[in-house]
């Protein structure tokens, strides 16, 4: 799926409000409403992942003493730069930096706009880096809880985080954890943290140069690095700036869209595919929330569409026939 | 003889414990295995009853409560959450570390 997402982005065709650049198609923006994240394997070319590594000061494991002796140096020193929430991104970094150049490739940038728009915000950035077990001693090395990033936030206005993996990552070096379709669930950060495992989560084993788009209430949590080398992952949140409705390319919305299916009773025609996107439940879901979830879903899609008459499967059209 | 509590916390589909683990976490107050976030993709067993039939002792269900008006289709913490225990004895060798 990863690769034909990459390659509709890159056949995706214009609209007229989006004349230049391609953006996401309404099949991965329906993916990201379901699911909460978009997954881009290998697709910042190997001389910007070097850039980027040798831009934050990446060295060997034989000249690193202590892990936050490391931290320090790469706060003081590296090419990241220091900025103020509420920067506009497009001049939050210096042009001709890895994370400049990374930004403006078009499938980022396409992916970006489809998201939050032509002017997202700076929210805060981070390089986090997970040792090996030789700096841990004697000590157990323990994966990050899950958790909910920032704090309990039911806006349907929604930021995004870019996880950004400038180098291979290994099953065993821990790659990011998460669980797909948790993102419309209001939680309270670290109150998850309970959970350890969950059906249906998934971690990043991945090649250098992916990009990992997630909704900012994704449930997720670093593993453990037991490998032998270092693992780097960069991230960057960022604000809407502006209401996120049909960012993406929704020329290729059909009428048939717009128009319930059958339900229960239907046949053998499945119909629209962006329906069954949307109504495709999680395997963590639980039997009666796994209705609300696909409710929840659907509000999400009438948000992002400016439709409030959208529905797919009668979930909230039926709860809706009231009358005065 | 020393005890030792292990706890095992299992997340259902629905209200009953013959249905599916959806999620799950272990605390092993032995110390005999290390449990954290992401070790594994297996639940430990299929269902809550299952759970009962290898021995652990079911010591508290998740109540099923009233829908705030107005928030009846939020979606928040797993919802049925069970946590049992087993007692288990320490060795001789375990009590002297």
């Amino acid at each position: 799926m990863t690769s034909d997402m990459t390659q509709d982005l890159t056949n995706a065709t214009t609209n007229e409000s989006v004349p230049d650049l391609p953006r996401l198609s309404s099949q991965q923006m329906a993916e990201f409403a379901a699911r909460g994240f978009l997954r881009f394997d290998n697709v910042v070319p190997e001389a910007l992942n070097e850039k980027f590594l040798q831009e934050v000061g990446h060295v060997p494991l034989e000249e690193i003493n202590h892990p936050m002796e490391h931290y320090g140096k790469v706060m003081a020193s590296s090419a990241i730069p220091v900025i103020r929430p509420g920067t506009q991104l497009h001049n939050a970094y210096p042009n001709e930096s890895a994370i400049s150049e990374i930004l403006k490739l078009q499938l980022v940038d396409g992916v970006i706009q489809s998201l939050v728009g032509a002017a997202p915000i700076f929210d805060h950035h981070f390089l986090h880096i997970t040792f090996p077990p030789k700096f841990y001693g004697e000590s157990q090395q323990k994966s990050q809880h899950y958790h909910q990033d920032s704090t309990i936030d039911p806006r349907q206005a929604f930021d995004v985080q870019m996880m950004y993996f400038p180098h291979a990552v290994t099953v065993d070096m821990g790659g990011t954890r998460f669980l797909p379709g948790s993102h419309l669930r209001i939680v309270s950060e670290a109150a998850i943290a309970r959970y350890q495992n969950i059906v249906g989560q998934e971690r990043m084993v991945c090649p250098a140069g992916t990009l990992l788009f997630l909704h900012m209430g994704i449930w997720h949590g670093g593993g453990a690095n037991q490998s032998a080398s270092m693992r780097y992952m960069f991230k960057i949140r960022m604000n809407p700036g502006e209401r996120q409705m049909r960012l993406w390319d929704s020329s290729d919305l059909g009428n048939e869209h717009f128009e319930q299916r059958p339900i229960f009773w239907t046949g053998t025609d499945s119909g629209d595919q962006i329906h069954q996107t949307l109504m495709k439940p999680e395997p963590w879901f639980e039997a009666d929330t796994s209705r609300l979830e696909l409710m929840n879903r659907v509000r999400f899609w009438r948000y992002l569409l400016g439709d409030n008459t959208f529905d797919s499967d009668y979930w909230l059209t039926r709860v809706e026939r009231e009358f005065a | 003889m020393t005890t030792r509590q292990q706890v095992l916390v299992l997340y259902l589909a629905t209200s009953a414990l013959d249905t599916q683990v959806v999620g799950w976490a272990n605390y092993d107050g032995t110390g005999r295995e290390f449990h954290m976030a992401g070790d594994n993709d297996t639940p430990p067993y299929k269902t809550g009853l299952h759970a009962l039939l290898d021995g652990w002792r079911l010591i508290q269900a998740n109540p099923l409560t009233t829908h705030i008006p107005g928030n009846e289709y939020r979606t928040d913490y797993l919802k049925y959450e069970f946590f049992f225990e087993k007692m288990v004895e320490l060795t001789a060798e375990e009590l002297s570390q």
